[in-house]
């Protein structure tokens, strides 16, 4: 189904493409040996060459180039193997030399994509335009002082990847699975740790309105830096629906800047940022062009991780486990590793399907993450080889789950400790449904007579009866046998 | 040709540069006739010919990724017509 806003003159559609800015993980700036380190005390993680000291020149940081080359080859696009840096003039307090290097006319990264997974199950393929390195600006802080602004430079200079997107995006729910996608990509490739609270994964969101079935685009606006997935939704929404109202209204939308509040849910008009719009752009004369060489990209290409594409398809195959559960299992390299090790040489589909219920619920109790888990692999690998082997139920299982996250014991361990191996004895199972038929007879004429959902009610007191340790076939067959007699 | 007033004003404000009303018109004949000796370069030909922006016979020299530089706060704050502990200040920029 298409998104759709309903306005008074009927139905609009959204067009939005995001331009994300993400952090090279690197250890040095994209020109600078100073830390690209977040934090450190303000104004240390800084050279010379980034406060923009007269005489200081750029020399440009190999593994910048190589992190933007990986997630090209992550994101499917064209690698060019020239490229090339140009200034981009603006002031501001916080951007010492008065421009920031940029590629304009030659990126470094062409045309890609990136496919996303919709809530419907369907798939869409949203178009990359474009990436490139550029340098990131200073912070200010404003609230320090009622007439001045301090500045830190920790931040100048730290290479970003600037991604921008076609005006693919037809939703607030696609720019969220796009953006979780890219996220996904990039920490895979550890490129960017996707972290958008400490800012390293930031966007600008484009956004017009048009009706169904035009085939041009109207004029859009640009949201700045909104840096959170949901706000991102979230600004969408509101801003496609002021535009709606502003053409509704019989007036036109102008192109501007606009900053999402999301305290008050709307979009503001940055108009003093008009004038610094016109950047100026022109080739960086302290800076050589970039020329890099196919078997350089070859080999990085060889080097690269399983991608989350790759290895959803491959857990898939190799597992047997749905769609749905791959795009859970795949969403961090940590938990597919993690699935993989208890997988391995245990029933896979339990295996994904005990991952996705009880032990996610465990980790989400107990506020753990996967790398610091209070069950290891191994030790959930056991606790389910002993269900498959029949020692003990599922129920039961899930027992001994909550016992090895609290105690930190093994599962076969703790099923001894408390006595919990599953009762196969036929003859023990026949007594115990014995004693509840005999005490139910009144149910039991009800079931005979037609009543036939009574059946769980028996099941239950007998599991009730044995503790929860019956065996659930066994209990079944004994009960219909007995229950016929 | 002579730069017109409303561009004269925009170039200076973009770069941050404070005109008296008078030196508008005297900085666009300036600019003007600037303007005028480098558009003679329009009278080659150049059709098929790429902008040139270097002599493209050097590669640019690459850093390896290490922390060599930085820690050296006094010398960045030593240019600062004002500071306030480890920050340079400005006058307040808010949006």
């Amino acid at each position: 189904m298409s998104y759709r806003i309903t306005g008074s003159t009927g139905e609009w559609e959204i067009v939005v493409g995001l331009e994300v800015h993400a952090q090279v993980v690197s250890e040095a700036k994209l020109f600078s040996g100073a830390s690209a380190e977040y934090g450190g005390e303000p104004n240390t993680h800084v050279s010379l060459v980034d406060a923009g000291f007269p005489g200081m020149l750029p020399v440009l940081n190999r593994e910048c180039v190589a992190q933007a080359v990986r997630t090209g080859l992550g994101l499917e696009a064209e690698i060019n193997l020239f490229s090339r840096f140009d200034r981009k003039n603006y002031f501001y307090a916080d951007l010492p030399t008065g421009y920031q290097i940029s590629q304009f006319a030659h990126p470094i990264i062409g045309q890609g994509k990136v496919l996303v997974d919709l809530a419907d199950g369907s798939t869409r393929e949203i178009g990359v335009t474009r990436l490139h390195l550029e340098q990131d600006a200073g912070k200010s802080i404003h609230d320090q002082d009622p007439t001045r602004s301090f500045i830190d430079l920790n931040r100048a200079g730290v290479a970003l990847m600037e991604i921008v997107s076609e005006p693919d995006i037809r939703s607030p729910e696609e720019a969220g699975a796009y953006l979780r996608k890219l996220r996904q990509i990039l920490r895979y490739i550890g490129t960017c740790d996707g972290n958008m609270e400490e800012g390293s994964m930031r966007a600008d969101v484009n956004v017009s309105v048009r009706k169904p079935g035009e085939t041009e685009y109207r004029t859009r606006c640009e949201i700045k830096n909104v840096n959170s997935i949901r706000f991102v939704m979230m600004a969408i929404e509101v801003e496609a629906q002021r535009q709606i109202e502003v053409w509704e209204a019989g007036g036109t939308v102008d192109q501007e800047t606009r900053l999402f509040d999301h305290v008050r849910g709307e979009t503001r008009s940055l108009r003093s940022k008009e004038d610094a719009h016109d950047y100026r752009y022109f080739p960086d004369p302290d800076l050589l062009p970039l020329v890099i060489e196919q078997s350089w990209v070859d080999e990085l290409k060889a080097a690269l991780p399983e991608l989350p594409e790759a290895k959803r398809t491959r857990l898939e195959q190799e597992y047997g486990v749905s769609r749905y559960e791959s795009s859970v299992l795949c969403v961090e390299q940590a938990i597919a590793d993690f699935y993989e090790t208890v997988a391995h040489g245990a029933d896979a589909r339990l295996a994904a399907n005990w991952m996705l219920g009880d032990f996610f619920a465990a980790l989400n109790r107990t506020g753990r993450s996967i790398e610091d888990s209070p069950v290891s692999a191994e030790g959930l690998r056991e606790l389910l080889g002993l269900i498959s082997d029949s020692t003990i139920n599922g129920k039961i299982a899930k027992e001994v789950l909550e016992d090895m996250v609290e105690t930190g014991d093994s599962a076969s361990a703790i099923v001894e400790r408390k006595g919990l191996r599953q009762v196969t004895d036929t003859g023990a199972i026949e007594s115990a449904i014995r004693e509840i038929l005999a005490a139910n007879s009144d149910k039991v004429e009800e079931y005979k007579g037609g009543k036939d959902k009574l059946f769980g009610f028996f099941v239950g007191q007998t599991m009730k009866a044995m503790k929860g340790k019956g065996n659930p076939a066994l209990v079944n067959e004994t009960l219909k046998k007995l229950l016929s007699e | 040709m002579s730069l017109d007033a409303k561009t004269v004003t925009r170039i200076a404000r973009l770069a941050r540069i404070g005109l008296q009303p008078e030196e508008v018109e005297t900085l666009g004949k300036d600019m003007g006739s600037i303007i005028d000796w480098v558009e003679q370069l329009k009278e080659v030909d150049v059709t098929g010919v790429d902008p040139m922006i270097g002599t493209g016979l050097a590669k640019p020299r690459l850093r390896e990724d290490r922390v060599t530089d930085g820690n050296c706060r006094d010398k960045v704050l030593s240019n600062a017509p004002e500071r306030e502990g480890p920050f340079y200040t400005v006058p307040k920029v808010v949006e």
